[in-house]
């Protein structure tokens, strides 16, 4: 694949063109598309279990159904949409807010996203695949919990195929988090515009960058938890076998060794865009912007500290609760100051509430809600009340619905007009906030009192007895009132990609440096490599050099390459061999892998 | 591509003597860590004075053959913050599991 | 290639790539070896380490791989200073020596197997086979990667201009090493 020089917009067309792009744009729509398609489907998910649980003695689902329904709902949106909307955005963004023509290393990127597709295709096939397994249909999905806990996985106490496309499936897409983080982080350290410092980065890039520092750390721990799983089910290991003298704990604290850095992989982007969006929309500079920055960096070494909150209830003894409820605690306080920085960037500031904002401030409230409702389970005693009901699952809402999703749809307001070149609608856009804002409120703050009541979270049904009736019933239609919400956002981005209004080069007035381009920007983002002067490029006295609107010489732009999908292919047969416990597949798999890796390494390729 | 050519002509990597003597020096220490590890007299100290040699085989190639210590300190740094995570999580998981309690 | 850019720190991208990866691979070898020592004197049943383990043969196999990393850092200066003569000596003692490394454990786990130790014995079993076995299959990519280059260099494709490739694969092949000299005392000393 030659390189060659950028085509004018619209002569790269076709599907083979999307299969082979090593565009970071293209991935990065690729990316939302397909994580907007695994929110769609983990929040069906989401829907069933609350109809399932409207009523006390309903039998919507089987007990059977419903674990599988809450086990795919946390992992699909954790790994299958937060994750990747997420990537959707250091895909898209973070090469044009630092002033690169894209990122480090284009092919492993495509790679990322076709491992990650075809990952989360493989997690999914699970509830389909029953009849072709010789199971019934609906029958072997992943079941046994997000966090799958030992021994619940053990091939004694699950039998079939469900914890076996969960562990295959997350080994699987570790691999695509793990090639990004290496990708992201090479690219921001490594493609900065002339002038753009480290301490000139936009937040969000920030944060993408402490974020992706988390994934390379944190990833290999679970990928060993899970190899320890893997061959505990497939060769007969004893790491999870009590009766050889194993330690049931050994499997929580790998997972949440890795789990607790996995909060802040969910959430650090999510508080990079909203530092984005309140600066832009009250004209003001983010307030305390080094101080935000530090704050995100701290929270990124202190995630590692604090990872046995989550097994206070195993009895660690003494000591080890006291120390990790110390150090949960403190990590509440380098939060607590970028809420306090967010607020003091809109105080004073000529404030425009459009959707974009009204998502951010949506953000601030309920993750301030999350947060507090975290800092109460930090105290163990208050945990053992707290854990396993639905007070959990009302913090871990209210900090990824009400935190994460919130800010996602924030950045994809914000950004939406220079992904596409169209305005959306702002009524539309209103209209899904409040509903989504209602809806989340209604659906999860019930449970912090049904929780607290003593129902315990992932049964599948109650008694009428308990009389969490009503309480129940709400939540159902907060629900249903977000799934409705999230329709209206879908109404919106249709309308707009047909009827919108041409949104410029800046419809915001934003500060940096990727609204300097036209939107969409062309292949090649700027036309000469920008001279960054300040942090904020566009508000700043001291102006940068304009960018000519066509290059002023060729710009040699990647061609593409189709190895990256056929190496993600074959990972993709290796783990469906190992499923099948078919050593031929293995091995077409690892070959199919071997011979593109060999191709990419000596394919001529110039970035 | 130039800016490989520069990368790898920017630092000095160390002469093949450099080269020669830290080997001499990871051979010695080997020796050492195995005639230690059959001395009963060192029984009392052995796991300090093995976990000390060991620590010093192990910066010796970081820093010589894999040219940190004349490399740029943006690599040592890249390398450290996990290597430092790893150690850390190591010496916790071994709290946890007891295994600095006596007796 | 008049096009190529200066990175912003001056250092190479896929020099500074493969930095971040070892990293990465520091977490995976700690979780690998905090498993085995959180495990350790934790099996209901032998073999048990002190029963089974070769302490001689393991040493000379240590040196070995001790060895393969001083012919690795001459393969690379001798690639960095257009030798192409020593470079293949270098690059082909380099993967010979790691390839005997493999022969020494294959060795040890077949002796094991036929002590009675395999990977589902017990806990030690588990640990131990993991562990080693994940080491192993380092060493075993390193080989091919370096046989790759001695290929490359046979075809007149491993220039001075090359020299970067031949670091990278350095700076894989010492770490490999450096994981070996904590799992050697690890395991095999610190019983």
């Amino acid at each position: 694949m030659a390189e060659h020089v950028a085509p004018a917009a619209g002569a790269r067309s076709g599907i083979w063109s999307w299969i082979t792009t090593t565009d970071h744009k293209r991935i990065g729509i690729l990316y939302g598309v397909t994580a907007f398609v695994f929110f769609l489907i983990g929040g069906l998910e989401a829907l069933l279990i609350r109809l399932q649980l409207a009523s006390s003695q309903n039998d919507l689902v089987s007990a059977e159904t419903f674990n599988q329904l809450f086990t795919m709902h946390g992992t699909t949106m954790v790994f299958l949409a937060v994750m990747p909307l997420s990537a959707a955005f250091f895909n898209y963004i973070v090469p044009l807010q630092i002033g690169a023509r894209d990122v480090a290393f284009p092919r492993l990127n495509a790679f990322s996203y076709w491992v990650f597709l075809f990952g989360g295709l493989f997690l999914n096939a699970s509830f389909i695949a029953g009849p072709i397994l010789g199971a019934d249909s609906l029958s072997v999905a992943p079941d046994a919990g997000w966090f799958g806990y030992a021994n619940l996985t053990s091939r004694a106490y699950s039998p079939g195929f469900n914890v076996d496309f969960w562990v295959l499936g997350l080994q699987v897409l570790g691999i695509a988090s793990l090639a990004a983080g290496f990708n992201f982080i090479v690219t921001i350290v490594n493609l900065r515009a002339p002038g753009m410092r480290l301490m000139r980065l936009p937040v969000f890039t920030w944060m993408t960058l402490v974020t992706q520092f988390l994934v390379v750390t944190a990833f290999p721990v679970i990928t060993i938890g899970l190899v320890f799983l893997m061959f505990d089910r497939f060769f007969g290991t004893n790491f999870y076998q009590v009766s050889a003298g194993g330690d049931l704990l050994l499997w929580q604290h790998l997972f949440w060794l890795f789990g607790h850095p996995e909060v802040y992989i969910l959430i650090l982007p999510p508080m990079g865009i909203v530092s984005e969006v309140l600066p832009t929309f009250s004209r003001k500079p983010l307030f305390g912007y080094a101080v935000v920055v530090y704050s995100g960096l701290l929270i990124g070494v202190m995630g590692w500290g604090v990872w046995s909150h989550h097994m206070f209830s195993v009895g660690l003894g003494p000591i080890p609760d006291s120390v990790f409820a110390g150090t949960t605690m403190l990590i509440a306080i380098p939060t607590g100051v970028k809420i306090f920085n967010w607020l003091a960037t809109m105080w004073g500031g000529q404030l425009r509430f459009t959707t974009a904002m009204l998502f951010a401030l949506g953000f601030i409230a309920m993750f301030v809600i999350g947060g507090l409702s975290g800092v109460m389970h930090a105290s163990p005693p208050a945990d053992l009340q707290q854990t396993d009901t639905y007070f959990v699952v009302a913090h871990i809402h209210y900090v990824l619905f009400g935190g994460a999703i919130q800010g996602i749809f924030a950045g994809i307001y914000y950004w939406w007009p220079k992904m596409t070149g169209r305005l959306m609608n702002e009524r539309l856009g209103k209209t899904h906030f409040w509903l989504g804002f209602v809806g989340m409120n209604l659906a999860f703050f019930p449970m912090h009192f049904i929780g607290l009541l003593g129902m315990p979270r992932r049964i599948y049904t109650y008694g009428p007895e308990l009389g969490l009736d009503s309480l129940n019933l709400v939540s159902t239609i907060g629900a249903l009132l977000i799934g409705v919400s999230i329709l209206v956002f879908a109404a919106n981005a249709w309308w707009s990609l047909r009827h919108g209004e041409t949104a410029g080069n800046d419809p915001w007035g934003a500060p940096s440096l990727e609204w300097t381009i036209s939107s969409p920007p062309p292949a090649y983002n700027f036309s000469v490599i920008p001279e960054v002067v300040s942090r904020l490029p566009r508000w700043s006295r001291t102006q940068m050099r304009a960018i000519p609107d066509v290059p002023p010489e060729p710009v040699h732009v990647p061609g593409g390459s189709f190895w990256p999908v056929i190496a993600a292919l074959g990972i993709g047969v290796l783990a469906t061999g190992a499923l099948l416990h078919t050593l031929w597949v293995v091995l077409a798999g690892a070959a199919v892998l071997v011979v593109a890796i060999y191709a990419w390494a000596f394919e001529p390729f110039e970035v | 591509m130039v800016s490989d050519q520069d990368a790898a002509s920017q630092h000095a990597h160390p002469g093949t003597g450099t080269y020669l003597a830290v080997a001499a020096v990871l051979t010695i220490i080997t020796l050492v860590e195995v005639g230690v590890f059959y001395v009963p007299a060192f029984k009392a100290v052995l796991a300090p004075v093995l976990i000390t040699l060991s620590a010093t085989k192990f910066a010796l190639v970081v820093m010589f053959y894999m040219h940190l210590k004349s490399d740029s300190k943006l690599f040592t740094l890249i390398f450290s913050l996990p290597l430092l995570l790893a150690l850390g999580v190591a010496i916790a998981l071994l709290f946890l599991y007891g295994a600095f309690v006596r007796g | 290639m008049t096009h190529a850019h200066v990175t912003s720190t001056g250092l190479d991208s896929r020099k500074l790539a493969f930095w971040t990866f070892i990293g990465s691979e520091c977490l995976l070898f700690g979780s690998l070896i905090s498993t085995y020592l959180v495990y350790k004197g934790r099996s209901v049943r032998g073999p048990t380490p002190h029963e089974i383990l070769n302490i001689p043969v393991t040493s000379v196999s240590t040196f070995d791989l001790l060895m393969s990393s001083l012919a690795m850092v001459l393969a690379l200066a001798a690639v960095a200073r257009g030798d192409r003569v020593w470079a293949r000596v270098w690059l082909a003692a380099t993967a010979f020596l790691g390839l005997v490394f493999l022969g020494f454990q294959a060795y040890e786990f077949t002796s094991f197997v036929h002590e009675g130790l395999t990977i589902t014995t017990n806990l030690f079993g588990s640990t131990f086979f993991t562990l080693t076995g994940f080491h192993g299959g380092h060493v075993a990519v390193g080989v091919v990667w370096l046989l790759t280059l001695l290929v490359r260099s046979f075809q007149g494709k491993l220039g001075p201009d090359k020299a970067l490739n031949v670091e990278i694969a350095g700076l894989y092949w010492h770490f490999v090493d450096v994981v070996w000299i904590v799992i050697f005392t690890v395991v095999y000393l610190l019983q």
